[in-house]
Order: C-alpha cells, then sequence, then structure tokens
C-alpha cells in the first residue's frame, strides 16, 4: 500500500469512528430530550453535590486572601547583647536588612528601649531607681509578605543563629492558630468534597443502572444484531458524561448566584471596616473544573454501571 | 457453510439437541421441522453463539466455533440475519429506525443506511411504513419488518424461527416465497418451522427433529 492509500485508509477508519461517536451523542442527547425528568433531577443532585465543596473552597479561599495582609503582620524581637556596641548594632541591622525575607528592620539602642519601657509600663518609678539601664538594644525584624509558616521558621532559626543575638522573641502565635485553623477547615472542606464525589459516582452510577435495565430489550437486540462490547457501551458513557458535565454547569450557576446573594452583605461588612475586600468568583478556570470535575465523575460513574451490569445483558 | 458434528445441548436435565450432525452448503435452503419442544430453536441459537452446545461441535464459514474468541462474537452475529417468533424489534423506534440498527452497528456510512432501508423494506413490500411503530403493525408486517431487518446488511446467512407462526396460510407461502429469493441469491437459509405441508409444497431439503435427534434428513435420500 502507498503512503496515500495508508493516509485515505486511515482518514476512512477515523471518518468512520468519528461518525459512529457522533451518532451515539446524537441517540443520547435524543435520551435526555425523550425522558427530561429523571435526566435533569440526576444532574440537579449532582450540581448540587458540587456546588457545596466549591462553594465552601470559594470561601476558604476568600478568608485566605483576606487575611492575606495580616499574616505577615507578625514581628520578630532581636535581644542583643547587652554591651554590643552602636556601629555593631547598626552592621547587623543593615545585614540582616539584606536578606530577602526580611522587609524591613528597626533598631532600638538601649536608650529607645528604655523609653519604649517606661512608656508602655508601670514601672518607670522602678526603673528610676536602678542605677543602671538594664534593657539590651533591640532589632526588631519585619518579614516580608507571603512567607510560609516553615519559611518563618528557618528565618527565625537563622535570626538566633548570630552571635550578636541573645534572645529571639516571636510575636506570631495568632498568626498560627490562623493557620492552623484554616488548615483544619480545608482539611474538612476536603474531606466533604470526597464524600460527595463518591455520592456523585453513586448517583451517577444508579441512574445508568436504571438506564440498562429499561433499555435491556435494546442492548439485547443490539448484541443479536452483533453489537459489540464497545458500541453498546458508548452511550451509557456519554449519558454519564452529560449528566456531569449538565451538572457542573448547573454548580457553576449555584456558586454565582450564591456570590451575588452573599456579594452586599460583605461589601457593606467590608466598608464598615474601611476593607476594600470583595468576594471573588470562581471565575473561568473555576468553571472549568467544576465542568471538568462533574464530567470526569459521571464518567466514572456510569463506567462502574456499565461494568457491573452491562455484561449480565446477554441475548438468548 | 455450517455444519453441526455430533453436537447436544442440554438444559439441566433436559436434552434439548441430542447428537446431531449435518452440513449445510452455501446458498442451500433448509426447513427445521419437529414438534413444538423437538428443538429447533435450541439448534438455530447455537449458530450465532446464543448458547453454546454441551457436546459435539459447530463450524461456520469453516471456523470451529469453539474456537472463536469472545471478543469475535460480534463479528459472527453480523454475518448471520435473524428473524424471531415473536419479531424482537424495538417498540420505542420507526420501522425505518428499527431496519436501519444492524447498519448502524455495522458502522456502514450514515448516507447508504437510507438506499439500504429502503430497499430492504421494498424487498418486504412494506416501503410505505418505513416512519410507522412496529406496535401499530399487523403480525406478518412485523415478520416482515423483522425479516428486513435481517437482510438489511445482506449477511451470508439468514436464520428464520418460526417466520410463519400465526399467519394465514396464503401469507405464509409469501413469506416462504421471500426466504426461497434470497436463498436463490446466494444466502445460506435456514428455517425452523412446524407448518409441515407448507415445507412439503414448497419442496426443499428438510431436516426433521424427534426429541432433539435428526429423525429424517432428506439430503440423505437425494445424494
Ligand atoms: N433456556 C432453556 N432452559 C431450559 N429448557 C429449555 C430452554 N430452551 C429450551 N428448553 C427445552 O428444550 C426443549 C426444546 O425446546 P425448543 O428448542 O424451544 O423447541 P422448539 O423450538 O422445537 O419448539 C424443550 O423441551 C424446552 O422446554
Ligand atoms: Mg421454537
Amino acid at each position: 500500500m502507498s503512503v496515500a492509500q495508508q493516509r485515505n485508509a486511515l482518514r476512512r477508519r477515523l471518518g468512520a469512528w468519528a461518525a459512529q461517536h457522533g451518532r451515539s451523542l446524537t441517540a443520547t442527547l435524543g435520551q435526555f430530550r425523550r425522558s427530561p425528568g429523571p435526566s435533569a433531577m440526576t444532574a440537579a443532585v449532582i450540581g448540587i453535590a458540587l456546588a457545596l465543596p466549591a462553594g465552601f473552597l470559594g470561601i476558604l479561599d476568600n478568608i485566605e486572601s483576606m487575611t492575606q495582609p495580616w499574616r505577615s503582620g507578625w514581628q520578630a524581637s532581636l535581644f542583643l547583647e547587652r554591651d554590643l556596641a552602636t556601629a555593631s548594632q547598626k552592621e547587623l541591622a543593615a545585614r540582616l536588612d539584606k536578606r530577602p525575607e526580611v522587609a524591613t528592620v528597626e533598631r532600638l539602642s538601649r536608650e529607645q528601649a528604655l523609653a519604649e519601657f517606661r512608656r508602655y509600663s508601670d514601672f518607670d518609678r522602678a526603673v528610676e531607681l536602678l542605677d543602671e539601664n538594664p534593657l539590651p538594644p533591640v532589632l526588631i525584624v519585619h518579614p516580608s509578605t507571603g512567607l510560609s509558616p516553615s519559611a518563618t521558621d528557618e528565618l527565625v532559626a537563622a535570626l538566633d543563629d548570630h552571635s550578636e543575638v541573645e534572645r529571639v522573641r516571636l510575636d506570631r502565635e495568632w498568626v498560627e492558630r490562623l493557620h492552623a485553623m484554616m488548615a483544619l477547615a480545608e482539611r474538612g472542606v476536603w474531606l466533604i468534597t470526597a464524600l460527595l464525589g463518591i455520592a456523585v459516582i453513586l448517583v451517577v452510577g444508579n441512574t445508568i443502572r436504571l438506564d440498562i435495565e429499561n433499555r435491556r430489550e435494546e442492548i439485547v437486540i443490539t448484541k443479536l444484531l452483533g453489537g459489540t462490547d464497545a458500541f453498546v457501551r458508548r452511550p451509557f458513557l456519554y449519558s454519564g458524561l452529560g449528566y456531569g458535565i449538565s451538572g457542573g454547569i448547573l454548580a457553576t450557576i449555584l456558586v454565582e448566584a450564591g456570590r451575588w446573594i452573599l456579594s452586599p452583605p460583605v461589601n457593606r461588612l467590608a466598608s464598615l471596616y474601611d476593607s476594600s475586600f470583595r468576594l471573588d468568583g470562581i471565575g473561568l478556570s473555576g468553571a472549568a473544573t467544576l465542568l471538568a470535575a462533574g464530567g470526569l465523575l459521571g464518567l466514572l460513574g456510569s463506567g462502574l454501571a456499565v461494568g457491573r451490569h452491562l455484561a449480565a445483558v446477554e441475548p438468548a | 457453510m455450517i455444519t453441526f458434528d455430533r453436537v447436544s445441548k442440554r438444559y439441566r436435565a433436559k436434552e434439548a439437541v441430542a447428537n446431531i450432525s449435518f452440513h449445510i452448503g452455501r446458498g442451500e435452503m433448509v426447513f427445521i421441522t419437529g414438534h413444538s419442544g423437538a428443538g429447533k430453536s435450541s439448534l438455530l441459537r447455537l449458530i450465532p453463539l446464543l448458547e453454546r452446545p454441551s457436546g459435539g461441535s459447530v463450524a461456520v464459514s469453516g471456523v470451529d466455533l469453539a474456537e472463536l474468541p469472545r471478543r469475535r462474537i460480534p463479528h459472527l452475529r453480523r454475518g448471520i440475519g435473524i428473524t424471531f417468533q415473536d419479531h424482537r424489534l424495538l417498540g420505542d423506534r420507526s420501522v425505518f429506525d428499527n431496519v436501519a440498527l444492524p447498519l448502524l452497528v455495522a458502522g456502514i456510512p450514515y448516507r447508504e443506511t437510507g438506499r439500504r432501508v429502503r430497499a430492504a423494506l421494498d424487498k418486504v413490500g412494506l416501503l410505505n411504513k418505513e416512519s410507522a411503530e412496529p406496535i401499530t403493525l399487523s403480525g406478518g408486517e412485523q415478520q416482515r419488518v423483522g425479516i428486513a431487518r435481517a437482510v438489511v446488511t445482506r449477511p451470508p446467512i439468514l436464520l428464520a424461527d418460526e417466520p410463519t407462526g400465526n399467519l394465514d396460510p396464503s401469507l405464509s407461502t409469501e413469506i416462504m416465497h421471500l426466504f426461497a429469493q434470497f436463498s436463490a441469491l446466494g444466502v445460506t437459509t435456514v428455517i425452523a418451522t412446524h407448518d409441515l405441508p407448507l415445507v412439503e409444497q414448497l419442496g426443499h431439503r428438510r431436516i426433521t427433529l424427534q426429541a432433539g435427534r435428526v429423525a429424517v434428513d432428506t439430503a440423505r435420500y437425494s445424494r
């Protein structure tokens, strides 16, 4: 066979393949049109099951972006050796300032430290009784924004490593609590997502199983006439895919409707806090993810149902 | 074309087909006759592998069916047109769609479908019923739709199980003549029927079953 002939043969086979798929797809759409009630019900269940985790994840994302500026709001106080010379203090401050994880370094001399202490405590009388300033010089390190907890730990360890630094005090307990809470919430949402994903697979699987029961005679006759397993399976897989994608579209609509409903009060709250915070939508990529997730779960559910129930339908 | 070699088929205790051997040549037309329960349907079901024999071997077009891999069964069935006593048409599809189903299954290009379906419907005299629903047709018309579906892919083998089951004599004769025409075109045709008078009148080869065994095979005498 010449190359051109081979190419033609290939094109013909591809054409036949595409035509078969096209006709299965048309038949599937016809099926949806013939029984819109149950189909819509299945799609609605999938839509809600997908919208819930998508909504939760969206809220988490929004909380995360809202708290982002506060998260690097922690600071580290470096208590230096008491008798470190001013020049050395300045030199250390400059050195630290060069680190990429560090945004700014503030230096408090022993005198400034004492002044601060007097201003913010009730001990100024007591301090006056001391004949010597008991406070060490302090460097206050502000980290750059968006440091992860592990990067923060590394930075703190590095600061502590300097011989001039006696002690590091970190003001970040609440940041850690926030992180911990967010991690917990995220884990919880993923758990719900996994459960709802399984629910979607089961719902689609059950719908397809009923579909197979209802079309038993059609399947038997198709096999009698020489329909391959793939040919018989195809419309059901398309159905599953269709249910999943319709569910994904519905979920997108639900999530966006939820945002539309929540937006006015959120904006009002934000304005009361002088914040420009706005609820972010799931966007194009979010919608694409929902559709893909729906399609994949639908395909999985129908694949399971087809694998379990179609082999049992044999002509006799 | 079809060879049975000491074939038996047992359903639990009941032996529906017992030690049957025969050969049917290409283009031959054969009647399988016998009383109800003699094993005619059971015998026919072994040919497209709707059932597997309990013993012996069946060969179709020189292929031993025992050695046919499972994934090749659809290919075997596409080469065999079958009609059933209870028609087995899809009630929720038009006559046209029913007859088009084998073409769809075989992946025949769409533009050829209409022409071939109409040619098949024309042959059985139902061209004007293509958009009717099968339930609205008479028994004889449904049987003819079944025949159109069986021949639309022009298979080399045609099997018919009681095609004249509950039809009046003149319609029965008409349908048998239709099968004779296909046979004359080279299609190997096997028809199970208990309508002995009609079979004798047509005078083709006849294999008579009795309790699952071959009682008479007219080919044995003519040879
Ligand atoms: N699926 C089956 N299960 C059990 N017995 C069967 C089955 N099919 C046929 N038989 C039995 O085998 C015998 C032959 O039946 P069948 O082939 O239908 O005869 P015919 O078509 O000549 O009337 C009958 O006694 C019938 O009861
Ligand atoms: Mg019978």
